[in-house]
């Protein structure tokens, strides 16, 4: 099956069988490595893209039901505000250590943002509880969120 | 690995550094030490210098470092090249890293003896000649800036990349001196910077290597694309030792993208055009194994085995006083257990190799280039300098990535394919085929005085001997110095005696390296068995240990900052508690608090881990609190979670599910307090995982009453009602 996948902005043409999961559409045949493989049945969140914006799994999404959503990955992160904010939270508190969890967790947790712009611990543990790192930067990831999201509450203040 | 000969991390490597200098392509300067080894200046003809350079300035005055050990996370890309900065007189920011190439001879890391990373030896290793590299590069910058100045090179200094002569105002940058530099004489005698005038070491830098990790560009070993390359998804035999009796391969190959079925040995591999088509047709195989002889083999049985063993005398690694002749008023023992444990890192195993008729390259992220590189020159029989392996970051490392097995295994499949192949595993394979820390279990005895303090103390350590096959120089006398590291505590205890007994995984299981080491095995034995002599003595345990280790001031001073900072002492609720470790590893002064809560369901929730560390000179601040903050996380997944357990030959759990690791909501917020010291730096990486599980099973007595002695935790055993 041919499909028009739509990454970062882009139009790929993709001849693959429709039951392959995007995770391996982006790295093995896009050639986009910044999406991880952490354990293939979404128990890790290492492969976290966003599709239309909202978090998803792509170890377990097949190529036959994006359509043409949009899909985000860590390439692209960087476009909007929040991705930014996030990622340079990350790099203000050191969080990362190997960094092969870091793409899933960012993803993750720009998602997060998007959706709540000031998370409480709870949110935090309950959308980030799905993402592992075996480096254990948890609680850095944690202190990360909270200052992406105090950084991104005053700018929108300033505006 | 062992701590044992940290020695050679202040005399060895500096004694032995011979410097060299030559020119470099381009006529740069390169500036390198090479230890112990004569005759690595062939490189000179075409103005390409030695194959152990450290340092290399170009014209342009690009500072490069080339780093001989791999970063996995713990922040080597940035504390080794701030050692050469420091002495160097640049900024961490003029400074690009390199991976260092396979090369045992250049490379070799003076405390193992071999190409790798890990055992907390990176820093101890790379303190003196790392530093001694940068000041001798610098003399020689400057000694070239005032040659050509004609002023006397004392009154010239360094700052930034440039050679300045204030008298004169006259400055040079380093680019434009190198290639006069790379004529110098290498200076016999290097004064290194007192401690005090450190300007980068001591203080948090910036890491290096994250930038590319927030974005995607850091490309690990599994990351790896090479034209033409196929993929490969493999399945090894189920059963340890057993091997491939036949295929079926109809289905797979009727597969769109399957393009070879390879069978190996004990192993089959799907090879394709990407991953999903070789998953897909690795499933739709119908394999045939042959079990072999551990058809059999459960846990339990080699759990039986080993206890049966701790009864044996073995061999003495340790023996101070007599404890036959002392005279207790009272004797307490104990048996420890510890499981079979998986690494999980986040990365699953894979390695991209090109094998061809005469050489080979390899692309991977490995703790032990060499291995990998001498292990694929066997399998495809060409000779190892014909095998480039070209390492990259690892997706974590925790002793893993220290074996080559599936190094090994990517280049017998590979000779079948015609072209490069990338083999990567899957978490199920990952968490199946592991080199496990083994399971182990320990006897322990102590004799106690009139006033409950040990006169005595015995500990019998059953398990196997990794280093006779990984590092056998550290296996003496029929001791693995690693399994008994550690075993008697930082304790004055007038009579103790430690024993090995040798017990091996059954053959065709690999055992390992994990995280911690020889010393997350013993700590926990003897920081919970010290436990418990501090409540038959009736004595608080901080009190007991406090008493214990007088004479160790380094010991005593982290204990007394971790029970402060953590309210030792303070009321909690009913079913909490705190419980403490203390102890010495790879030449670091650690201890740990936890606080923890124990559920009416008897599970156990840590809300605070408090720690203090005392590990000789800081380089990098933040990544020494990070490791530490890490390693107990990744202890907490030994002391809550696992275990590997075996029926049939077959290891039960398969993947996140089945060996759950810990996840943000489950972890306790860690507090970590250095102490400062210009003592030589200990190791890191290793420690915060050691006295996690000991100090939680202690703050579980603490809470409940129960002495635990067996891993991971059991909450049936805490259960109320």
């Amino acid at each position: 099956m041919s499909y028009q996948l739509k990454v970062n902005g882009t139009v790929h043409p993709v001849d693959v069988d429709g039951d392959m999961p995007l995770l391996w559409v982006l790295r093995d045949v896009i050639g986009l490595t910044g999406t991880k493989f952490g354990c293939g049945i979404a128990l890790c969140g290492a492969c976290t893209v966003h599709v239309n914006g909202a978090p998803r799994r792509s170890c377990v999404t097949p190529i036959q039901t994006i359509g043409d959503s949009e899909i985000t990955t860590i390439e692209a992160l960087e476009r909007s505000a929040v991705g930014r904010s996030a990622q340079q939270a990350w790099l203000d508190l050191e969080v990362i250590q190997c960094g092969y969890c870091q793409s899933g967790q960012l993803m993750s947790a720009a998602a997060l943002l998007a959706a709540n712009p000031s998370p409480t611990d709870a949110d935090i543990d309950a959308v980030m509880a799905g993402n592992i790192c075996r480096c254990g930067t948890y609680g850095r990831i944690r202190s990360a969120i909270k200052r992406a999201a105090l950084f991104l509450s005053s700018t929108r203040t300033e505006k | 690995m062992t701590s044992e000969p940290s020695s050679a991390t202040e005399a060895g490597p500096s004694r032995r550094a011979v410097l060299t200098a030559g020119l470099a392509v381009g006529g740069g300067l390169l500036l390198g030490f090479r230890l112990a080894l004569r005759g690595a200046r062939a490189e000179a003809a075409g103005g390409i210098f030695a194959p152990d350079a450290f340092i290399r300035v170009s014209p342009s005055g690009q500072v490069t470092v080339i780093v001989p050990f791999v970063e996995m996370g713990q922040g080597t890309y940035t504390s080794v090249p701030m050692l050469v900065a420091e002495e160097l007189e640049v900024g961490l920011d003029q400074i690009q890293v390199e991976h260092a190439p396979s090369d045992e001879k250049r490379y070799t890391h003076p405390i193992w003896k071999g190409q790798l990373t890990g055992g907390s030896g990176s820093i101890r290793g790379a303190y003196q000649p790392m530093r001694r590299a940068g000041a001798a590069a610098r003399m020689m910058l400057i000694s070239a800036a005032a040659r050509s100045w004609g002023v006397d090179a004392e009154t010239c200094r360094a700052e930034r990349g440039w050679v300045i002569h204030p008298p004169s105002g006259r400055r040079m940058t380093y680019g434009s001196l190198a290639s006069t530099a790379a004529r110098i004489p290498v200076p016999e005698q290097v004064v290194l910077k007192d401690p005090k005038d450190f300007k980068l070491i001591g203080t948090p830098a910036k890491r290096l290597d994250t930038p590319d990790k927030v974005n995607g560009r850091a490309k690990f070993g599994i990351d790896v694309r090479v034209p033409g390359m196929r993929i490969a998804a493999v399945a090894s035999c189920p059963v340890f030792g057993g091997k491939l009796a036949a295929v079926e391969d109809a289905g797979a190959r009727a597969i769109r993208g399957v393009q070879q079925v390879v069978r190996i040995e004990d192993a089959v591999a799907v090879v394709a055009d990407h991953t999903w088509a070789a998953r897909k047709g690795l499933a739709a195989l119908r394999i045939t194994w042959d079990p072999g002889p551990n058809a059999g083999v459960s846990t339990a049985e080699i759990a039986r085995d080993f206890s049966a063993a701790s009864h044996n005398v073995g061999v003495v690694a340790a023996n101070e006083g007599d404890i036959d002749s002392a005279r207790p008023v009272r004797k307490v023992e104990a048996f420890y257990e510890m499981p079979f444990l998986a690494h999980a890192a986040m990365e699953p195993l894979s390695c991209t190799i090109h094998a061809r008729k005469d050489a080979c390259d390899i692309w991977v992220g490995t703790q032990f280039p060499p291995r990998g590189q001498n292990a694929a020159a066997r399998v495809l029989g060409v000779p190892p300098e014909k095998v480039v392996l070209h390492n990259h970051l690892l997706g974590g490392g925790f002793g893993r990535r220290l074996e080559h097995d599936w190094i090994e295994q990517a280049a017998r499949i590979a000779r079948h394919v015609d072209g490069p192949v990338k083999v990567t595993w899957s978490r199920e394979e990952d968490i199946q085929h592991d080199a496990y820390r083994s399971y182990n279990c320990s006897r322990v005895s102590a004799g106690l005085d009139q006033a409950g303090m040990p006169l005595t103390f015995h500990h019998r350590v059953v398990g196997p001997a990794v280093l006779a096959r990984f590092l056998p120089l550290f296996f003496k006398d029929g001791v693995d110095l690693d399994a008994v590291d550690d075993a008697l505590g930082p304790y004055a205890i007038p009579n103790v005696r430690v024993e090995f007994v040798r017990k091996e995984a059954p053959p065709g299981m690999l055992t390992g390296n994990w995280r911690g080491v020889g010393a997350v095995r013993n700590v926990f034995v003897v920081e919970g068995f010290i436990d418990e002599l501090a409540h038959a003595a009736r004595k608080d345990p901080v009190e007991y240990r406090r008493a214990l280790i007088q004479r160790s001031p380094r010991a005593l001073a982290v204990l007394e900052l971790a029970a402060r900072n953590a309210g030792w002492g303070k009321p909690l609720p009913r079913r909490s508690g705190r419980g403490v470790a203390v102890y010495s590893a790879f030449g670091t002064y650690l201890a740990q608090v936890a606080e923890i809560s124990v559920g009416r369901d008897g599970r156990v929730r840590v809300h605070r881990m408090v720690c203090a560390v005392d590990c000789g000179q800081v380089i990098n601040p933040d990544t020494v609190k990070a490791q530490i903050e890490g390693g107990v996380i990744y202890g907490l997944g030994a002391a809550l979670y696992g275990p590997i357990t075996l029926k049939n030959g077959r290891v039960e759990q398969s993947n996140f599910d089945t060996y759950p690791v810990p996840r943000m909501n489950e972890v306790p917020a860690v507090e970590v307090q250095i102490i400062p010291s210009q003592l030589p730096p200990g190791g890191i990486g290793e420690l915060g995982t050691v006295g996690v599980a000991p100090a939680v099973v202690n703050a579980v007595t603490a809470a409940t009453g129960k002495r635990l002695r067996n891993l991971p935790i059991d909450p049936a055993v805490l259960k109320l009602g």
